[in-house]
């Protein structure tokens, strides 16, 4: 039998073979052997449920998955990333956190073919995501709920329910705007700061050099509308809005315990679950703890979005990601089980593994049942994701200025520098603005 | 080739070479390879020479952990080599038996793995559960911010470096006294010197090489300290615990400027290479005078 190709059919073959490589054709390229690092979840459960998924989905696609849980204490993770991108061997795709999307760019494949169809799917994705892993109008990494989280406020109820500010009517555990939220704002935390202070249960907020220090801050910064530099790039700190908020701290800090200048990020945890403070900015890894160890407090928490300031409501946000390193063998399986991780499905089952503690990237998400079920109290972090009539945005400390100054803003915790130089150091407003312009000049070098 | 295996020069060279390979491959290749990346721009694609090194001089931050580090490195080393010194003498001064025991236990501070025994001074200094000041309060005294005001943060820290380090001058001056022969002393002895007299110059001329080298091996060590201000303060408050290290991490593996933080690490090396070079060859003439004497 002799087979004949006519020249159309010659040619439209030929298109098909040249388009192979620009498109990430789905299950098709996946196969061989894969080899992923996940961030070493906090809730053990959640990495024995990340690895179920995977299992599942290597054996549906024939793919030898190699799994590392890696954790962030001690910069673990961050030590892999130097260490994998010198090398340029190692894991094909890993978990990035925050800046580090943007610190190792250039070694990450670009995944546009993976999160494009995801927003197509589910709409509107966290804006703080897309500041970190959206470079030069292409994504860098995948967005990863395992390990998302926001840092709203975790209050203890009988507190602010004696002091008139009751958190289970201004944000009760249904979809429902009240009047009262509006009026939770910065000034009305200055209010009831010095009453917390007087019942022995000082707010826990921190000024140390650390995330929840700085993220806080920065949400509060962003409230004020304070930008130390703006998304051009120009140097903008000696502004009033930088020094409204700098003095709403100088207010707000005598009535906070007096050890705030070294708290970590785990000073505040322990503030609250010892009982000892009536309100953090945490993720609720402070309240399950409590509910653990010191159950009275746990079943006391209740949390809600951060107060407002006049630019507007920001709750602190620290999103994960899974990148693709350029030199991965594998980058199509990669590319495969890590947008199949971002499904829905996948995302909630992972989201009810750990209690809701994870936060799904896109904001369409945020009507996981989960977190209407936890308890105690029942619907204590129902508040906990953003959700529409919240009137929140995602926020990050740095924002806007372009994020390789603003990562430096962050990780060397300029905010809480000024401040603590105001507060603590006793200089001048005008000292503290004069550092921050020479510190943000060699920033952006 | 027989003849040139058979050379007991070749021989030597051949049991080094596995030595000499982990050392090329561990220290020489990493150290030239930090000071390649430390003239590199920040996303590694230039040469620049020395401009990070330049950049740096002119950080107002920069030149706190310059001081910082100065004050960390020089006051625990100081620390270290004077309480090593005491309780060298006085553990000479125990007879037999006993004086094993107490060396054991004097030993253990610098036994425990560093960042286990910093994380237990931590708790002791904790922010707001610190055992010091449970015990200052039973007093009646005021609790105390150990770690989050500048100056009790650097004393905290330079405290933690000395009850770790200390362990390790006591050793090393332990087996020096023990080397001095006796009869020197009992020389001094006879010409009527006291005990300041004896230390003046019999101790101190016969410990001077042995006191020159855990200064100068100290030096580097606590120069390149990292866990104790990590595990401690993290370079807080306000930064003003940065030493070298923990600032070379910030800048370099946190916020991404490999090539500055490398500058940050490597800023120390000629200044710690001029005293080894002095001290040694210090160490050296001594060593020369004595032979010829």
């Amino acid at each position: 039998m002799t087979m004949t190709v006519s020249r159309r059919q010659a040619l439209a073959a030929a298109a098909g073979a040249a388009a192979l490589p620009l498109v990430h054709i789905r299950t098709a390229g996946a196969a061989g052997k894969l080899a992923v690092g996940f961030w070493d979840h906090w809730v053990p459960v959640g990495n024995v449920v990340m690895k179920k998924l995977v299992d599942a989905w290597a054996a549906k696609n024939k793919v030898e998955v190699t799994i590392d849980f890696i954790t962030t204490v001690g910069n673990k993770l961050q030590l892999t990333y130097a260490a994998e991108s010198q090398a340029r061997t190692g894991h094909d795709a890993l978990a990035f956190v925050l800046w580090d999307v943007r610190n190792y760019q250039s070694s990450l494949a670009p995944v546009d073919d993976v999160v494009e169809p995801l927003i197509k799917q589910y709409g509107q994705i966290n804006p703080v995501i897309e500041y970190l892993s959206k470079i030069d109008g292409h994504w860098s990494a995948i967005p990863s709920s395992s390990g998302t989280q926001y840092k709203p406020a975790c209050a203890r109820l009988s507190f602010f329910k004696q002091a008139g500010f009751d958190p289970e009517v201004v944000y009760p555990a249904k979809p429902v705007h009240t009047t009262e939220s509006d009026g939770w704002t910065w000034q009305k935390m200055l209010e009831l700061a010095p009453k917390a202070k007087q019942a022995g249960l000082p707010f826990g907020l921190g000024l140390g050099q650390t995330t929840d220090s700085v993220d806080f801050v920065g949400a509060l910064f962003r409230s004020f509308g304070a930008e130390l530099v703006n998304a051009k790039g120009d140097i903008t700190v000696d502004s009033d809005e930088v020094k409204a908020a700098i003095e709403y701290m100088a207010r707000l800090v005598p009535h906070l315990p007096s050890d705030i200048y070294s708290y970590d990020d785990a000073s505040n945890n322990r503030a609250l679950i010892s009982g000892k403070s009536a309100l953090i900015f945490n993720p609720p890894s402070a309240w399950a703890v409590a509910v653990r160890d010191n159950r009275p407090v746990g079943a006391d928490c209740w949390t809600f979005p951060n107060p407002s300031g006049p630019k507007g409501r920001f709750v602190p946000s620290l999103p994960f990601f899974w990148g693709i390193w350029k030199f991965a063998k594998n980058q199509s399986a990669a590319k495969e089980l890590l947008g199949w991780l971002c499904e829905r499905e996948q995302v909630e089952t992972l989201c009810n593994a750990v209690s809701g503690y994870d936060i799904p990237p896109f904001l369409s998400m945020a009507d996981f049942e989960i977190w209407a079920k936890v308890e105690p109290p029942l619907g204590t972090v129902y508040n906990y994701p953003i959700r529409p009539w919240h009137n929140s945005v995602p926020s990050i400390a740095g924002y806007p200025a372009p994020p390789e100054i603003a990562v430096q803003m962050y990780n060397r915790a300029t905010l809480t520098t000024m401040i603590g130089k105001l507060t603590q150091a006793g200089q001048s407003m005008k000292q503290v603005i004069a550092w921050a312009k020479d510190e943000l000049e060699g920033f952006s070098r | 080739m027989r003849r040139w295996l058979s050379r007991r020069s070749t021989v030597a060279f051949l049991m080094c070479l596995p030595l000499i390979v982990l050392i090329g491959g561990l220290v020489i290749y990493p150290a030239c390879y930090a000071i390649w990346l430390a003239m590199l721009n920040k996303h590694m694609t230039r040469f620049v020479g020395f401009s990070n090194f330049a950049f740096l001089l002119r950080r107002d931050t920069f030149r706190l952990v310059v001081f910082q580090s100065c004050l960390f490195a020089v006051s625990a080393v100081m620390a270290k080599a004077l309480i090593g010194f005491v309780l060298a003498h006085l553990l000479h001064a125990i007879p037999g038996g006993r004086q094993r025991v107490w060396r054991g236990l004097l030993l253990v501070p610098w036994v425990v793995p560093l960042a286990l025994s910093t994380l237990g001074w931590w708790w002791l200094f904790d922010p707001s559960y610190s055992a010091f000041n449970w015990l200052l309060a039973r007093v009646g005294i005021a609790p105390v911010p150990w770690l989050g005001a500048t100056g009790w943060a650097r004393f905290c820290m330079i405290l933690v470096n000395t009850w770790y380090g200390a362990p390790f001058f006591m050793i090393m001056y332990l087996a020096a006294l023990k080397s001095v022969p006796e009869q020197l002393f009992e020389a001094a002895s006879i010409d009527g010197a006291g005990f300041w007299a004896k230390l003046r110059f019999v101790t101190l001329p016969m410990m001077r090489n042995i006191i020159s080298i855990t200064v100068l091996f100290s030096l580097i060590v606590t120069f390149a300290d990292f866990t104790i201000i990590r595990i401690l303060t993290n370079g807080g408050p306000r930064d003003t615990t940065h030493i070298f290290a923990t600032y070379a991490f910030e800048v370099g593996i946190a916020s991404g400027d490999i090539p500055l933080g490398a500058s940050v690490s490597l800023f120390m090396l000629p200044i710690l290479a001029f005293a080894s070079i002095f001290i040694l060859r210090g160490v050296a003439r001594r060593d020369r005078d004595m032979a010829a004497a």
